[in-house]
């Protein structure tokens, strides 16, 4: 009798954590978010769906975009959680992407999710290009401090700005794209080209331009504003300037991967991925959500640029992408060797 | 006189089929499985890779169609002539200096020739990320030395031409350190009693003896150079090759059809030198002599003092990169912030793996040189003496010499390709450690491949001959005689694999898994998101693990010299 | 009769010494397209040391290999003690091997390179170290057993592979050029201690040398190779006298060489070039105009003073003189073009006031004189 209790009070005991160990399923999730995200990020999910651990492969989105396309005949991610839509789009017309609905998803912005049905990826967050504006140059070179793209034009700045090469990074498309958005095609080339003559550097790394004026070796990076960040918590002199005449932004995402071995577990991390906790948790380092009626956390971001965002038609722009490109290197990137 | 045979003549002589023996039998089988890890590992991933480039972005057949699309593209061109003329013009810088350089450590009697052998490895013993820090905050439009440039940026083919040369140094100083230690004195005492004057000696002698090493030096210098993708990437600014070309048709625009094009493109001029090292070597097989009398320097000040100028010149170069990048570890903020601080070595702060990738580097390294240098021996060692010639050991001869050619990147993509590919049997390894060991070990199979050739070859060509007759097998020789003569040339091709395989991105970064990023990749991460000094610090670490273990087979090389090389005192 | 049955019968035969211990019939041997040997054939009895001569390139140490099968032969057969080994490994023939290199394993002491073969349960521990000083007192360095190989002079090494070569008692012996790498005096020394030995042991034996007095020295026949070929197999003195062949008689031993017609009368050959004269037996037989090759040994030139030249003589002037011993060795020339050399004793020299521009009679006894018919 006392054999049958103790055999049963202990069954008991561990039952539960056999039971965890055996259900845990580990997705194996790709990203190109930012460093510092990841461990909040993992932490929230794993506490809020506890049968799921999250393994991430990050990179930047260059690379885990090559990887995972790459990898298209046999996948081995699970679940795609912060990439660039631009990224998802391609996926999406690769037939990529498992269509899968995610509980709650209807109640995104129009715009920040797929507009199949069932979806194919569902947004998160969306942030803006903008400039790193290195203080210590400025001063040293007399330049003035740039509110608007259209400022970026002053002879002042020749030599001064270095911005991604759209063709070898995301980033640099995503920039170019915003200005196709917000001034129109035609008047975005013109811009480009008058702006290509004060351009020193078109860098292969998205990240290099605010790395770059970071460091002071040069006044102007144009990227994307979650890049600054880090650098000016390290106490880079630089002032991070969303211009105020137009956004280029980038807006990043979360779908299913086609093929993945693991589809309830990833089905419910979508979930979760769209629900309002994940949105308050990318609302401590993004300023505009997927979701209406959260408050993020950042501040600093022109009010009226929300509004611009709703408007914007991601799929038009991805779908011209290659001829985007092509003109782009036609027009710049045959002047190989910086100019001074 | 022929006499007539036992047992009646045969009219006419039948063909003889040997019959093997049974060791053999098993050494071809060795031979057999090393040429199926070298299918496996190379010939069919760039196979799977190479395939694209015939192929749209549906995986229809659509013949030269993007050779022609590429060929139409301006840039092409120039990227390929920028390729071209910064590694002539690194060649054209490396390969004399570290002559003058090699030639200082074996026929000079300066001082300190260890310290200077120790010195020139400096680069191979860290990531390629390191000097090319060094290089910003000295020559960058923040730099201390900005001012030498005079008024040209360093982002550009001006830095990468200076960062090629401090990580190609090393390579050329080795091949030329070896060229020179085996030049015959017997010539120079022919010469001298020929009354020929210094110059005269060394235009007839000295240079003819190393010009096979010259010619090996310049391909070596060249094609790393050609295959470089991360010097230019960091440093290059927008400035075109044909490394940067692949990266961007391929993480770029995702587009692999192109990036095997230019795959493709990128292996000519690498395979081209690589032929033209091939035809070096058979030359240089003839001339060499098994008994030349060792060449021992005299004292000579007008000599010494120059050369011992140009090595501290260069050692301080060499050094003095090193320690601004350690420097730039250990600062909060280049330039505004130069306090010194060690939170940059708290790694966990910028990246979720913290020290753990460099554990997996580690790991993943020591597999590597422990695998890898057995595999390689082994194989070198079949193909030499274990087997008689054949068309299986030529092919596997040129799949080993292959990989010096091919760049990682592509190597990386290839993998890729080949393991992902859902009818692969192998594709359990891909995302595993096994995978990332395997890429390394034949990313940097060519020069561990040359190395244990070399040793073998110094060896009595008739060790297997002799065990035949006294009925031991072969294995058995090659396990008491062989194995322990070469064990130095195999340490080092040990250190060589872990070392390569501790600093290596290009190939890595596309395979590693969840748990297996390696700590090269890590600072190429950090660096992305601006935390220069915490990449410098993990680079720095990096640093120190190869170094540690260069020291520590320098310290062991003694001990295995008292346990294996005893035989070698004549005493 | 069953194979098994006929290989013990030729081994019984062998045995009781009725037939040859080795064969080679009909080898040939090709590298690629290239020939090394063609057809070669030969036997060799048990016990007996044979040399394999003949210039670089000539196939021998080809045919050597091919014996051993470290380079199998690619058509013919070659049986040893009544078995045919023609397509068995090398590790399943029976013999020992000795090459120019020593081929020495430098790691190992000189009583491991020994004990090298003898392994297996045969050779307990205590069997094995008492054959390793067995065999160091039978090549004299019992001293030097814990010694490398690097300790030791090119002699002793050399030595030290003769005694692993011996090791495992092996019916045939095979030396591939064992002495070329060493100085003239060891050399010497050391081709009389290997015939001692081999003699002692009485172990069939096949040298491969180029040097010609190595292989008359030692062996008990001589097999002379060419481009390939045997150009002629016999005794030291057979083939030195008897040449089977211009290639022979030229390769061997030093002789003077020119070609001649035949002219009468019969016996009596005209050179070609200056028209002298000269008698030779074996030319007898030959039909008048008949292009032949003569070949002229030093020691067969008999010299007397110019004016005491009987029939048959030449006049000769002496324009070079070389001391070398135990022989004065002169040359001479007669007519415009022709050289000879002439062996003399020093003290006969003197007699004759041999010294350069001395002029002397020449004549060569007709016995000695050796004529080929000259090909085409």
């Amino acid at each position: 009798m006392l054999r049958r209790m103790l055999v049963l009070a202990l069954s008991l005991a561990l039952a539960p954590l056999a039971a965890e160990a055996q259900q845990r399923t580990r997705l194996t999730v790709y990203t190109a978010l930012e460093n510092e995200q990841l461990q909040p990020l993992k932490q929230a999910a794993e506490a809020a769906l506890r049968d799921i651990e999250i393994a991430w492969v990050r990179d930047s989105t260059g690379v885990i975009t090559a990887r995972l396309v790459a990898e298209r005949q046999n996948p081995r991610a699970d679940v795609i959680w912060g990439l660039s839509v631009f990224s998802l789009l391609q996926m999406e017309g690769l037939d990529m992407l498992e269509p899968y609905t995610p509980r709650g998803a209807e109640a995104l912005r129009p715009n920040f999710r797929s507009d199949r049905s069932p979806m194919t990826w569902t947004g998160m967050d969306a942030f803006v290009s903008a400039i790193c504006f290195n203080t210590v140059v400025a001063q040293q070179r007399n330049l003035p401090r740039p509110t608007t793209w259209a400022d970026l034009l002053n002879p002042a700045f020749r030599g001064q700005i270095v911005m991604p090469n759209p063709n070898s990074s995301g980033t640099g498309f995503l920039t170019i794209a915003g200005w196709m958005g917000s001034m129109g095609e035609q008047p975005a080339w013109d811009f480009m080209t008058r702006l290509h003559e004060n351009v020193q550097v078109y860098t292969h790394s998205g990240s290099a331009p605010c790395n770059n004026a970071a460091r002071g070796e040069y006044g102007l990076g144009i990227s994307l504003d979650m890049r600054a960040v880090t650098l000016k918590n390290q106490g880079a002199p630089i002032e991070i300037i969303v211009p105020t005449d137009g956004v280029g932004f980038d807006m990043e995402g979360t779908a299913i991967v086609r093929g993945t071995r693991n589809l309830d577990a990833a089905k419910k991390l979508a979930d979760w991925a769209v629900s309002r906790a994940a949105m308050e948790l990318y609302g401590r380092w993004y300023a505009v959500l997927a979701l209406p009626g959260v408050q993020p956390a950042v501040r600093g971001y022109p009010s009226e640029f929300e509004q611009r965002l709703v408007n914007q038609d991601f799929r038009s722009i991805a779908a011209r992408r290659d001829q985007i490109l092509r003109d782009w290197a036609a027009r710049f990137d045959g002047k190989s060797a910086p100019r001074n | 006189m022929p006499e007539a045979p036992l047992g009646g003549a045969a009219a006419l002589p039948s063909p003889v089929r040997p019959r093997a023996a049974l060791d053999a039998l098993l050494l071809r089988g060795g031979l057999w499985v090393a040429a199926a890890v070298l299918a496996v590992g190379l010939v069919l991933p760039l196979a799977t890779l190479l395939l694209r480039a015939f192929e749209d972005q549906a995986g229809q057949f659509v013949g030269l169609a993007n050779f022609a699309a590429y060929v139409t593209t301006p840039a092409l061109l120039g990227a390929a002539w920028n390729s071209a003329w910064t590694a002539a013009l690194t060649t054209l810088v490396v390969v004399p200096t570290a002559f003058l350089y090699a030639y200082a450590l074996t026929r000079s009697c300066m001082p300190l020739k260890g310290l200077f052998r120790a010195i020139m490895l400096i680069p191979v013993l860290a990531p390629s990320l390191l000097p090319a820090l060094a290089l910003i905050y000295l020559f960058g439009n923040q730099g201390m030395l900005r001012g030498l440039l005079m008024g040209e940026s360093i982002y550009g083919p001006i830095g990468i031409v200076i960062a090629q040369c401090f990580y190609c140094f090393p390579h050329a100083a080795i091949i030329l350190a070896v060229a020179l230690s085996t030049t015959d004195a017997r010539l120079y005492e022919a010469a001298e009693a020929l009354r020929a004057g210094r110059l005269r000696i060394f235009a007839t002698v000295t240079l003819p003896g190393a010009r096979y090493g010259l010619v090996s030096a310049a391909v070596v210098v060249f094609t790393l150079v050609v295959t470089d993708f991360g010097i230019p990437k960091v440093i290059g600014g927008q400035f075109p090759v044909l490394a940067t070309d692949v990266y961007k048709q391929v993480v770029g625009l995702q587009d692999f059809n192109m990036g095997a094009v230019v795959g493709i493109v990128l292996l000519l001029p690498a395979v081209g030198a690589f032929l033209l090292d091939r035809w070096a070597q058979g030359k240089r097989a003839a001339t060499l002599s098994g008994r030349a009398v060792a060449y021992v320097p005299r004292p000579r000040r007008g000599r010494d003092l120059p050369l011992l100028g140009l090595c501290l010149g260069v050692a301080a170069v060499l050094v003095g990169i090193l320690a601004i990048a350690v420097w730039g570890s250990l600062i909060r903020f280049w330039p505004y912030t130069l306090s010194l601080t060690l939170d940059n070595y708290d790694f966990a702060r910028f990246d979720a793996t913290g020290w753990d990738s460099l554990l997996v580097s580690v790991r993943m390294a020591a597999l590597a040189a422990l695998l890898g240098s057995v595999l390689v021996f082994c194989t070198a060692w079949l193909l030499e003496r274990g087997t008689p010639p054949s068309r299986l050991g030529g092919a596997v001869r040129f799949a080993a010499t292959l990989p010096l050619a091919v760049p990682g990147l592509v190597l990386g993509l290839a993998f890729i390709l080949f393991f992902n590919h859902p009818a692969n049997p192998l594709g359990f390894v891909y995302g595993t450690l096994a995978i990332l060991v395997l890429n390394c070990v034949v990313h940097f199979y060519t020069v561990a491949h040359l190395t244990a050739v070399t040793a073998i070859r110094q060896l009595d060509p008739e060790f297997e001959a002799v065990s035949a007759s006294l009925k031991v097998p072969a294995w058995v020789t090659f396990g008491r005689v062989t194995v322990p003569i070469c064990l130095p040339a195999i340490l080092d091709i040990a250190v060589y694999l872990f070392v390569n395989t501790m600093t290596t991105v290009s190939a890595v970064i596309f395979l590693y898994g969840p748990d297996t990023k390696p700590a090269s990749v890590a600072v190429v991460h950090m660096d992305e998101a601006g935390q220069a000094s915490a990449a410098a610090a993990m680079a720095v670490c990096i640093l120190g693990v190869t170094l540690s273990a260069k020291l520590l087979q320098v310290a062991t090389g003694g001990l295995v010299e008292r346990a294996t090389q005893r035989w070698r005192r004549r005493v | 009769m069953t194979d098994s049955a006929l290989a013990e019968r030729r081994a019984a035969a062998v045995a009781r010494g009725e037939a040859p211990y080795l064969v080679v019939d009909q080898v040939s041997k090709t590298f690629g397209t290239v020939m090394a040997l063609e057809r070669v054939s030969l036997t060799v009895e048990a016990g007996e040391f044979v040399s394999f001569l003949g210039p670089s390139g000539c196939g021998k140490t080809t045919l050597l290999r091919a014996i051993a099968g470290l380079d199998p032969a690619t058509s013919g057969r070659i049986s040893q003690a009544g078995r045919d080994i023609t397509a068995l490994p090398p590790a399943a023939r029976d013999f020992g091997i000795v090459f120019q290199s020593y081929a020495l394993f430098p790691n190992l002491t000189v009583a491991e390179n020994i004990a090298y073969g003898l392994r297996g349960p045969s050779w307990p521990k205590p069997r094995r170290a008492q054959r390793v000083e067995e065999l160091l007192s039978l090549v004299g360095l019992a001293e030097h057993i814990r010694k490398y190989p690097a300790q030791l002079s090119g002699g002793q090494q050399q030595r030290v592979a003769l005694a692993r070569a011996l090791a495992n008692e092996p019916g045939l012996l095979l030396l591939d050029e064992p002495l070329s790498a060493l100085d003239a005096i060891v050399r010497l020394h050391l081709r009389q201690e290997i015939r001692a030995l081999q003699r002692r042991l009485g172990v069939t034996t096949i040298m491969v040398t180029h040097d010609q007095e190595e292989a008359m020295g030692v062996s008990d026949r001589v097999v002379v190779m060419s481009r390939g070929h045997i150009a002629q197999i016999g005794r030291p003195e057979e083939i030195y006298r008897n040449p089977a062949n211009p290639f022979v008689a030229g390769f061997v031993g030093r002789s003077a060489h020119f070609t001649a017609r035949v002219d009468t009368p019969p016996g009596m050959l005209q050179a070609e070039d200056d028209g002298c004269r000269i008698e030779a037996d074996a030319a007898r037989g030959m039909l008048y105009g008949n292009r032949v090759e003569v070949f002229i040994r030093p020691e067969d030139v008999r010299l007397s003073r110019a004016d005491a030249g009987g029939a048959g003589s030449f006049a000769v002037t002496v324009s070079h003189l070389e001391f070398l011993g135990s022989v004065c060795r002169l040359t001479l020339e007669a007519g415009t073009h022709r050289r000879l050399e002439a062996d003399l004793a020093p003290d006969a020299a003197q007699a004759l006031g041999a010294t350069p521009g001395a002029k002397l009679a020449a004549a060569v006894p007709p016995a000695r004189v050796l004529v080929f018919p000259a090909d085409a």
